[in-house]
C-alpha cells in the first residue's frame, strides 16, 4: 500500500495523455452529506433519466453516492456484493489482488488524486456460477457547485457469474461547473460475463475525467456501453482492456452526442493476447456543433485473433468537428483485424428517399439520426436497451 | 393524371433530357424502353422530384395541378410513388418501420409483408446486405404500403432471380390494380429493359426514349419485339 502512495504522489502533477489539462486546485473538496429525501423533484427526474430508480423492484442491488457520501448502498441478491470502496478496503484479503491491478495508479493526475484524496466508490462483485439477471443499478452524482468527485470502483465478475450493471454518472440540474474522477478497475474471470453500461447526464461546465481497466480471462465477456448525449465542457476517457484468455471477448459500443461548446475525447484500447480473442469497437458520433475526437486501438498479440472497430461520425452543424482515429497493431501474421471509419453529413439522397415515402424533410432527417444512434447491442437485458432508447430519443428532440 | 410539358432536366450541368412529352391517363400502364445512360432513371427521379435533377424548362402537370417546384414529400402526399433501382440503405431503420412511414403509420405493410413471404425482413436495417431481388421485393412492399395512385418503377425486375419474378409480378398486378376490368385509379409508367412485365400483365402504352426525348409511342408487346429484332434506334426511325 505504501508503494502505491509513493507512486501516486509522484504523478501528481503527471498531465493525460489525452485532453485538456484540468487545474485540479480550482475546485472544492468539501461537501455536507445529503439523503435522498433532500434531492427536488427536478434532482430526482435527472437521476431517472441517467438510470437510476430506487422505487424499482427489478433490481439486484442499487449504489448511489452523492458527492463524497454514499447515500444509498444495499444487495438484494445473496450471490451480490455491493459495498462502498472504502468499506472493502478494510478487507485486505477482498482487494489486494485488484486494487490498481487493471490500471496504473500513476497513469496521471487523475489517478493519483482518486487514491490519495478518495471520496468513495463502489465495489461490486457477482459470486461464483452466480447469474445476477437484474441489473445492479449505480449512479454517482455530483450536487455541489465546483466539487471534484474522486471515486475508484472496482467490478468482479468472478468464474462462470453473469453481471450487469448500469451506472449513472450526473450532475444537479442545478450545478453548473464540477470535475468528475473515476477510476473503474474490471475482473472478468473464467466463463464470466459483465456488460457494463453508462450513461451520461452532465451540466455545460463539467469535466469528466474517467480512468478504466478490464482484464478479462477465458472465454470471459466484456460488453461496454457508454453513452453520453447532452452538453459536458469536456470529457476524456480510454480505458484499456486485456484480452488475457483464450475466447476472451471484448465489445466497446459508444453513443456520443456532442452539443456546442462540448468536447468529448472517447476511445478504447483492447490488446488481444490469447488465441480466439474478439474485440470490437464501435462507435456513432454526432456533432450538433461541439467536438468529438473517436479513438480506438486494436493491438493482436497472437494469430487467431479477430478485432474490428467501427466509427461513424455525422456532423449536424457547420461548427461540429468529429475525428475518427481507428488504429490497428497486428504483431503476428495470422490475425484477422479491420477498421471502417466515415464521418460526413446525412446523405440528401437518404433523406429525398424516405421523403418519397411521405415523410417531411424534417421527419425525414429525424428518422434517420435515430436509426444512426440505434445501436442494437447484442446480449443487453431488454431493460436496459430500453433505458439507451429512452435516452437517445431524449437526445433527438434537442437535435432537431 | 400526368402530363409532362417539354421537360429539359440537367444533371450535375449535363442536359439529359430535351424536351420530353408524354402523357398517361387514370388506369393506364406505360413502359418506357431505351438503351442504358438514355435518361430513363433520369426521368423517373425527375418526375418523383429528387433535388439532383434540375428542371431547366417544361412543366409536370400531376392530377391537374403544376408539380414542377413540388418537393418529393408534397409528391408523395399528393400520390406519386416511386421503386428505386438503386435505393440507399438506412442504417438503423428496419423495414418494419419504413412500412409503418410507407403506410402512414397504418399496419398495413406488415400483413403484405407476410403475404408476400418477406416477414423475416421486417427486423432487418433497410436495404442493408439485401441482394437485388430482395431490394425490388422491399421496394415494391413499401409501394403497396403508400398505395401512390401513379407507380414510377425502375427496372423492378434487375437482378431478380427467375423463381421470384411471378412474385414481382404479382406485386406490380396489384399496386397497378390490374385484376379490375374497369374503374381502374392506378397509373404506371414502368422502365423496362427485358420487357418481362410485358409477360405479368397489360401495358396500354410504351415509348423509347432515345438521346433525351421520347421518339414514340405504340403498342408495348410489338415496340418490345421491334427492339429486340432491330434495336433502338432503328425502332424508334420506323414509328417516328
Amino acid at each position: 500500500m505504501q508503494k502505491i502512495e509513493e507512486k501516486a504522489k509522484k504523478a501528481l502533477k503527471k498531465k493525460a495523455t489525452y485532453g485538456e489539462d484540468i487545474e485540479l486546485e480550482k475546485f472544492v473538496r468539501q461537501a455536507e452529506p445529503v439523503s435522498y429525501a433532500d434531492l427536488d423533484p427536478e434532482e430526482q427526474k435527472r437521476l431517472h433519466q441517467t438510470g437510476l430508480d430506487l422505487s424499482k423492484q427489478e433490481h439486484s442491488g442499487a449504489f448511489f453516492q452523492s458527492d463524497c457520501s454514499v447515500v444509498h448502498c444495499q444487495s438484494t441478491y445473496k450471490g451480490l456484493e455491493v459495498l462502498p470502496i472504502k468499506e472493502a478496503i478494510q478487507d485486505p484479503e477482498k482487494i489486494k489482488d485488484y486494487c490498481w491491478q487493471a490500471v496504473s495508479v500513476d497513469t496521471d493526475k487523475y489517478t493519483a488524486a482518486a487514491e490519495l484524496d478518495l471520496d468513495n466508490g463502489y465495489f461490486i462483485r457477482a459470486l461464483p456460477g452466480e447469474k445476477v439477471i437484474y441489473p445492479v443499478q449505480a449512479c454517482l452524482y455530483i450536487r455541489k457547485e465546483k466539487f471534484a468527485q474522486h471515486l475508484h470502483n472496482i467490478i468482479i465478475a468472478e468464474e462462470g457469474s453473469e453481471l450487469h450493471i448500469i451506472t449513472g454518472c450526473a450532475t444537479s440540474p442545478h450545478l453548473v461547473s464540477g470535475l468528475h474522477i473515476g477510476v473503474s478497475e474490471f475482473y472478468i474471470k473464467k466463463g464470466a460475463k459483465l456488460t457494463f453500461t453508462m450513461i451520461h447526464n452532465w451540466g455545460e461546465d463539467v469535466y469528466v475525467r474517467p480512468r478504466s481497466g478490464i482484464i478479462i480471462e477465458e472465454d470471459g465477456v466484456f460488453i461496454s456501453n457508454y453513452i453520453s448525449l447532452g452538453p459536458v465542457r469536456s470529457l476524456q476517457t480510454y480505458p484499456s482492456a486485456t484480452l488475457a484468455g483464450r475466447g476472451a471477448v471484448a465489445r466497446f459500443n459508444s453513443i456520443l452526442v456532442a452539443p456546442p461548446g462540448s468536447e468529448l475525447d472517447i476511445g478504447a484500447k483492447v490488446t488481444l493476447k490469447a488465441p480466439g480473442a474478439k474485440a470490437e469497437i464501435i462507435s456513432r458520433a454526432i456533432s450538433a456543433g461541439g467536438k468529438i475526437i473517436a479513438r480506438g486501438l486494436l493491438v493482436g498479440e497472437v494469430p487467431g485473433i479477430k478485432a474490428h472497430l467501427e466509427c461513424k461520425g455525422l456532423i449536424l452543424s457547420e461548427k461540429g468537428i468529429i475525428r475518427a482515429i481507428p488504429e490497428l497493431e497486428g504483431q503476428a501474421s495470422g490475425v484477422d483485424m479491420s477498421h471502417e471509419a466515415a464521418v460526413g453529413k446525412i446523405a440528401q439522397e437518404e433523406i429525398e428517399y424516405l421523403m418519397a415515402r411521405g415523410l417531411s424533410e424534417e421527419e425525414a432527417t429525424s428518422t434517420i439520426v435515430r436509426g444512426f444512434l440505434n445501436v442494437q447491442i447484442d446480449g443487453l437485458p431488454a431493460e436496459l436497451q430500453a433505458e439507451i432508447d429512452a435516452a437517445v430519443k431524449e437526445s433527438e428532440k434537442a437535435l432537431i | 393524371m400526368l402530363e409532362l410539358k417539354d421537360l429539359w432536366v440537367e444533371v450535375e450541368g449535363r442536359e439529359i433530357l430535351k424536351g420530353v412529352n408524354l402523357k398517361i391517363e387514370q388506369g393506364e400502364t406505360h413502359i418506357l424502353f431505351g438503351k442504358n445512360g438514355s435518361g430513363k432513371t433520369t426521368l423517373l427521379l425527375t418526375l418523383m422530384g429528387f433535388s439532383r435533377y434540375k428542371i431547366i424548362n417544361g412543366a409536370i402537370i400531376f392530377k391537374g395541378q403544376d408539380i414542377t417546384a413540388f418537393s418529393p414529400h408534397e409528391r408523395a402526399k399528393l400520390g406519386m410513388g416511386i421503386s428505386f433501382q438503386r435505393p440507399p440503405t438506412l442504417h438503423g431503420v428496419r423495414l418494419r418501420d419504413m412500412l409503418t412511414i410507407c403506410g402512414n403509420g397504418s399496419g398495413r405493410g406488415e400483413i403484405l409483408a407476410t403475404q408476400y413471404n418477406f416477414a423475416e425482413f421486417l427486423d432487418r436495417e433497410v436495404n442493408r446486405g439485401f441482394s437485388g431481388g430482395e431490394i425490388k421485393k422491399s421496394e415494391l412492399l413499401q409501394l403497396l404500403a403508400q398505395d401512390p395512385d401513379l407507380v414510377l418503377l425502375d427496372e423492378p425486375e434487375s437482378g431478380v432471380d427467375v423463381e421470384n419474378l411471378n412474385v414481382i409480378g404479382q406485386m406490380i398486378k396489384e399496386l397497378l390494380q390490374k385484376n379490375l376490368k374497369r374503374h381502374r385509379q392506378k397509373a404506371g409508367l414502368i422502365i423496362s429493359h427485358t420487357g418481362f412485365i410485358l409477360n405479368y400483365l397489360e401495358a396500354d402504352k410504351g415509348h423509347i426514349l432515345l438521346d433525351g426525348k421520347i421518339h414514340c409511342q405504340g403498342n408495348p408487346r410489338e415496340m418490345f419485339e421491334e427492339i429486340q429484332r432491330h434495336g433502338y434506334e432503328e425502332c424508334a426511325r420506323c414509328r417516328r
